[in-house]
C-alpha cells in the first residue's frame, strides 16, 4: 500500500500519458494495417495539431480554435496521403518509409520556420486544467479525463469498423489490397478515410497531451510518434486494441521508471521493450499471423 | 574506352581533386566557408556511402547510423584526449577512469572497431528482422545507446552528459578528404568483392540468393558491421570537425538527413551519395543561406525569406526528388570516365546520324 501511495502520482501520471500514446498508436496501427505503412509522419502531425492551436486561439476564442484545430490537422492528414502516399502506391515499400521520413522532415521544418525556433506555449483549456486530487496525489483533471475519452473513442471507432460499410471496406482492404479493390472498393476513399481518422484522434490526442505539457518545439511530436509506434507494436501490429493496452502499459512503466529515478532510461525502456517484443513474439498481443509466400 | 585507361583517368581526377582542394586552402582564409563545407561534407560523405553499403547494396533497411556515430565519435575522444587535459574536462569525475591517451590515428581505427563489435551484437537479435521491422528496432538500439552513454554511472568514461572536449582536431581539409578518400576506397573494393556480390544478390532477392548457396545471417552481418565499421570512424571525424561530443547531437533526425542524402544521390551509387553529401551540405550550409536573411530589391521586401526558409526550401527540394526522380542523382550507376565518353560518343552518333539524315 505505502508503495502504492508513494508512487500514485506516477501512477496517474502513466494511466493520462498512456491514453494520450494510444489516441496516436490507432493512427500508427489503422495505416500500417492498411499500407503496411510506418507513417513516420504521424508524430509530426500531432506536434503540427498542437501548433495550430497555439497560432487559432491567437485570435479566436477557445470554442472555435479547438474544432478548427481538428478539422485543421484532418485535412493535413488527407493532404499528406494524396501528396506523399498516394504517388507511391506501386513503388516497392522502402520508397514509401522514405516519402514518410521526407514528411516528417518537411513537417518539422516548416514548423521551424513559421515559430521561428521558439518554443510556443499552448493555450490551457479550461476544465481540463484544473487541478484535483485523488488520494494522495494532486493531479490536473485531464488525467481523469483522458483514459474515459480515450476509451469511450475506441469503442465508437470499434463500432464504426464493425458495423458500418466503410468499416467492412477498412477490414476488407487491410486483409487483401487486389482483392478488395476486384470487389469494387474504392481503395483511395478507404485509405484517405484511415488517414483522416487518425488524424482526428492525434489532434485529440495533442489537446490533452500538450494541457500536461504546455510547451511544444518542432520536434515535439517525434518522441511521443516513436513511442506510440512501439505500442502499436506491442499490442500486435493492425489491432486497434491491442494499440491501446500496448499504450497504456508502455505510459505506465514509462512513468513507474521516472518515480524510481531512472528517468534517462524512461525513454531507453520503450525501445527495449519493442525489440524483445519483436524477437519473441513479433505479432505482438494481438496481432494476426502473417504468413510469407515465396 | 577500356577498364585501365578508366581506372588511369579516374585516379587522375581524384588526384586532381586533391591538388584542387590543396590549392583552395592555401587560396582561401582558413575560415572561410568553402573549407568548412568541404570538411563536413567529406565526413558526410563517408557516413553516407556507409550507410548505402547497407541500405542501398545490402537492401537492409537501417536507421541505426546515428548511434553508430556516437560510438564512434565517443570512442575516438575518450581515447584520445590528454593525459593533461583530462582532469578538466572529466572534472565531475575525478579526472576519468581512463588514464592514456592514443595518437590520432589508432583512436579512429578504435573509434571504427568499437562500433563494428556493438553492431556484431546488436546484429545477432536485430538482424533476423525484415524490413520496417528493422528499420525501427535498429532506430530503437541507436536511442538506447544514446541513453546508456548520457547514464551518469558511466561517467567516469562517458563524462555523463558533459561535453568531452579537448581532444585532437584537425585544421587542414586535406585530413578528413584523405582519411575519408581511403575508408571510401575500402567500401568499394568490397563491394566489388565477391561478398559485395552476394550483398547485392541478398538484396536483389533473399530466397534466391540463400538458394544459391548464399549464407544470409553471415554476410548480413558481415555487411552490418562493415557499415557500423565505418560509421564509427564517420562519427571520430565528425567529433574532430566538432571539436566537442555530446551524445544529445546525435539523434534519429542525424540518421534521417544521411538517409536523405542517400536517396539523393541515388540508392545503390556510392558516387552518388559523395556528390549528394557535397551538394547537401553546401546547399544547406552555404549556397542556401541567402534564404534565410530578409532581403530587400529596392525598398521592396522579398516575401518569406525568413529564418529557417531555408530548411523549408530543402524539405521540399528532397520531397520532390523523393516522389518524382525516385532514383535520385544517379540511380544504382556509378559515375566513371568511361560512362561520361560512351554518353559523350552516343550523343555525338546521333547528332551525325541526325545530320547525315538531313543532308539525304
Amino acid at each position: 500500500m505505502d508503495f502504492i501511495n508513494r508512487n500514485l502520482p506516477y501512477l496517474l501520471a502513466g494511466i493520462s500519458v498512456g491514453g494520450q500514446y494510444a489516441l496516436i498508436a490507432i493512427g500508427y496501427t489503422m495505416v500500417y494495417g492498411i499500407l503496411r505503412l510506418i507513417n513516420f509522419a504521424h508524430g509530426d502531425i500531432f506536434m503540427v495539431a498542437a501548433l495550430v492551436l497555439v497560432y487559432a486561439s491567437a485570435s479566436l476564442p477557445l470554442y472555435l480554435s479547438i474544432p478548427l484545430t481538428i478539422v485543421a490537422t484532418v485535412a493535413l492528414g488527407f493532404l499528406v496521403e494524396r501528396v506523399a502516399y498516394k504517388p507511391l502506391r506501386s513503388a516497392p515499400r522502402m520508397s514509401v518509409m522514405i516519402s514518410a521520413i521526407g514528411v516528417s522532415y518537411l513537417l518539422q521544418n516548416l514548423a521551424l520556420y513559421v515559430t521561428g525556433g521558439l518554443a510556443q506555449v499552448v493555450p490551457s483549456i479550461p476544465v481540463i486544467s484544473d487541478t484535483i486530487k485523488i488520494g494522495s496525489a494532486t493531479t490536473k483533471v485531464v488525467t481523469v479525463v483522458t483514459p474515459i475519452l480515450t476509451i469511450v473513442l475506441v469503442v465508437v471507432l470499434m463500432q464504426l469498423i464493425n458495423h458500418t460499410k466503410i468499416g467492412m471496406a477498412m477490414r476488407a482492404v487491410a486483409d487483401d489490397f487486389e482483392t478488395s479493390r476486384l470487389m469494387g472498393i474504392k481503395i483511395n476513399s478507404v485509405i484517405s478515410t484511415t488517414f483522416m481518422i487518425g488524424s482526428f484522434l492525434a489532434a485529440i490526442g495533442a489537446l490533452l497531451y500538450f494541457t500536461n505539457y504546455p510547451s511544444v518545439v518542432p520536434t515535439s511530436g517525434a518522441m511521443p510518434g516513436l513511442k506510440a509506434f512501439v505500442a502499436a507494436v506491442f499490442g500486435g501490429i493492425g489491432s486497434i486494441p491491442g494499440a491501446v493496452i500496448g499504450a497504456f502499459i508502455i505510459g505506465i512503466c514509462e512513468n513507474i521508471i521516472k518515480g524510481l529515478g531512472w528517468t534517462t532510461f524512461s525513454d531507453a525502456f520503450t525501445f527495449a521493450l519493442l525489440i524483445v517484443v519483436l524477437l519473441v513474439k513479433p505479432t505482438g498481443l494481438f496481432g494476426e499471423k502473417a504468413t510469407d509466400k515465396v | 574506352m577500356s577498364k585501365k585507361t578508366n581506372t588511369i583517368i579516374s585516379a587522375v581526377l581524384l588526384l586532381a581533386l586533391c591538388a584542387f582542394v590543396f590549392l583552395l586552402e592555401q587560396i582561401l582564409p582558413s575560415t572561410h566557408i568553402a573549407l568548412t563545407v568541404l570538411k563536413k561534407s567529406c565526413i558526410y560523405a563517408l557516413v553516407a556511402v556507409s550507410m548505402n553499403l547497407l541500405n542501398g547494396f545490402t537492401g537492409l533497411f537501417s536507421l541505426g547510423q546515428a548511434g553508430f556515430m556516437l560510438i564512434g565519435a565517443y570512442t575516438y575522444g575518450v581515447l584520445t584526449i590528454p593525459v593533461e587535459a583530462r582532469a578538466s574536462v572529466y572534472q565531475y569525475y575525478d579526472g576519468g577512469l581512463i588514464q592514456f591517451s592514443v595518437p590520432v590515428i589508432v583512436g579512429l581505427l578504435a573509434a571504427g572497431v568499437v562500433a563494428a563489435i556493438f553492431a556484431w551484437l546488436i546484429g545477432l537479435p536485430v538482424l533476423r528482422l525484415k524490413s520496417d521491422y528493422l528499420a525501427i528496432a535498429t532506430l530503437g538500439f541507436a536511442e538506447i545507446i544514446r541513453a546508456i552513454f548520457q547514464w551518469d554511472k558511466l561517467g567516469v568514461i562517458t563524462n555523463g552528459s558533459n561535453l568531452l572536449r579537448k581532444f585532437p582536431t584537425f585544421n587542414s581539409v586535406l585530413f578528413p578528404l584523405i582519411v575519408c578518400g581511403i575508408c571510401i576506397a575500402v567500401m568499394v573494393l568490397v563491394i566489388h568483392s565477391s561478398y559485395g556480390r552476394a550483398f547485392r544478390a541478398i538484396r536483389d532477392d533473399e530466397v534466391a540468393a540463400e538458394a544459391m548457396g548464399i549464407n544470409l545471417a553471415k554476410h548480413k552481418r558481415m555487411s552490418f558491421c562493415i557499415s557500423s565499421f565505418f560509421a564509427g570512424i564517420g562519427g571520430g571525424l565528425l567529433a574532430m570537425y566538432q571539436t566537442s561530443i555530446q551524445a544529445s547531437t546525435f539523434k534519429s533526425a542525424m540518421t534521417y538527413e544521411i538517409l536523405l542524402i542517400v536517396v539523393i544521390g541515388g540508392l545503390g551509387s556510392v558516387t552518388g551519395s559523395c556528390l549528394a553529401s557535397f551538394l547537401y551540405i553546401a546547399c544547406s550550409e552555404w549556397w542556401l543561406r541567402f534564404l534565410d536573411t530578409e532581403t530587400y530589391i529596392g525598398s521592396f521586401k522579398v516575401p518569406l525569406l525568413r529564418s529557417g526558409f531555408r530548411k523549408v526550401v530543402f524539405a521540399v527540394i528532397v520531397m520532390i526528388v523523393v516522389l518524382f526522380y525516385r532514383k535520385g542523382i544517379m540511380g544504382d550507376k556509378e559515375f566513371s570516365p568511361a560512362r561520361v565518353y560512351n554518353w559523350w560518343k552516343k550523343k555525338r552518333g546521333q547528332k551525325d546520324a541526325g545530320k547525315e539524315e538531313a543532308a539525304k
